[in-house]
């Protein structure tokens, strides 16, 4: 019976090892090669479109919110001190250094991971891939590879976006709503953020987490048992093991840049 | 032309990206190009630099004028020594200039003031140059060593 336990523990380990180990050899051997720049360029645009272009609508309008919600939570707490001058500062520190990459992130990873996920199981399923294999066509760099770039292209781009319209939400309620003087809301702003302290590992953190949750969104799709049931679980995988990765990984990133 | 409207798309995508960025930069960051204007080093030793940090303002009557490039302990006579980074269009400040740590409001972030001086060939006092030290400073207020000398004055009494 304990022995049972502890032998299970192991296996599951073991697999999880050995998880990590293909999804390593799959990240690999999809970004190493020779570029064919002419023949996978297309490819890349069309999946900034899917993956990119498309998430701008949910990042612009969380981000609006955020930044809305932001302003009116700080602005009753600052109000009591008589800070109200420091919105600006709370607003774009916290979205710069964390809820910019974050909260897109998490966004990404529910509306594009998602389906990448389930388009890469039910091409693995409709044996989409094993027919490109036959053609002499390496499903790895035609499929997942361009992919894979994209996601790490248009997260950042993405971060950035959602942290300026956050900023912009927050000055329509606190200035304009909320009546803090307009120049302390920018020239504080301006004093507090640091443009490589602030936006530039605000940028760092989002390119890793780029990084964690298209690789796991893609492996996910490839490592699908080919089936319906199969294909829900690796999406089901994907939302919440990127979750969980970047929000784990903004922990340690947080402490090794801020700490 | 089938590609046309989706490589658009992308091109706006990545555009506003970049314009996101940059407008982070300038308007938020407040990232100006005078950072990387030519300055020049000056040197000031204190007997107790309080909150003072790197990236401090250097400031002349509210003007900021550069930075505070760097803190260490001077290794001969143990005391701090900070080295300040000025901008070189704001001029040279004679050597007869005092430098005080001062606090922005009751307590706000700590930065270094630069009070000009004369020069006056005449007297010998010339001119900082690159590299030089401001003779004169004046240590950080800390707020609970007055607080202390306060209360043990009162004591006195």
């Amino acid at each position: 019976m304990l022995i049972d336990m502890i032998g299970g523990l192991g296996q599951k380990g073991m697999a999880a090892i050995i998880a990590l180990g293909r999804a390593g050899f799959m990240l690999m051997h999809a970004l190493v090669g020779r570029p064919q720049l002419r023949k996978h360029f297309p490819l890349l645009i069309q999946q900034l479109h899917v993956v990119g272009v498309q998430s701008v609508a949910i990042i612009l309008v969380s981000g609006l919110f955020i930044g809305m919600v932001l302003a009116l939570q700080g602005y009753n707490v600052l109000v009591d001190f008589g800070a109200e001058g420091s919105l600006g500062p709370l607003v774009s520190l916290s979205l710069l250094r964390e809820l910019g990459p974050v909260v897109t992130a998490l966004l990404f990873a529910g509306r594009a991971g998602s389906a990448l996920t389930a388009e890469l199981g039910l091409m693995k399923a409709t044996e989409q891939l094993s027919s490109l294999e036959m053609m002499g066509i390496d499903p790895l760099r035609r499929v997942v590879a361009p992919r894979f770039w994209a996601g790490l292209l248009s997260m950042p781009l993405l971060a950035f976006m959602f942290s300026l319209v956050g900023i912009w939400g927050a000055k329509l309620v606190g200035v304009d709503w909320l009546g803090v003087d307009q120049g302390e809301f920018w020239s504080g702003m301006q004093a507090a953020v640091d443009w490589q302290e602030d936006v530039v590992q605000g940028f760092i953190k989002s390119l890793v987490f780029a990084l964690l949750v298209t690789w796991i969104a893609l492996f996910n799709g490839i490592d699908a048992e080919p089936t319906a049931a199969g294909i829900s679980q690796g999406t089901t995988r994907t939302v919440v093991h990127s979750s969980l990765a970047v929000l784990g990984s903004d922990f340690i990133l947080t402490a090794v840049m801020f700490g | 032309m089938k590609y046309s409207k989706l490589e658009f798309s992308v091109g706006c995508f990545m555009l506003a990206g970049i314009g996101a960025l940059l407008l982070l930069a300038f308007k938020v960051a407040g990232l100006t190009s005078n950072g990387q204007g030519e300055t020049y080093t000056l040197y000031a030793k204190f007997d107790n630099i309080g909150g003072l940090k790197v990236r401090s303002p250097v400031k002349v009557g509210g003007v900021v004028v550069g930075r505070v490039s760097g803190i260490s302990l001077d290794p001969q006579d143990q005391v701090p020594l900070v080295t300040l980074t000025l901008n070189k269009e704001v001029g040279q400040f004679a050597e007869s200039s005092t430098a005080t740590i001062l606090t922005s409001g009751l307590l706000g972030e700590q930065y270094l003031g630069l009070n000009p001086g004369f020069a006056d060939e005449e007297m010998g006092i010339g001119v900082l140059a690159d590299g030089d030290t401001i003779a004169d400073t004046q240590s950080a207020l800390i707020l609970e060593e007055l607080i202390g000398k306060f209360i043990y004055s009162i004591g006195d009494n």
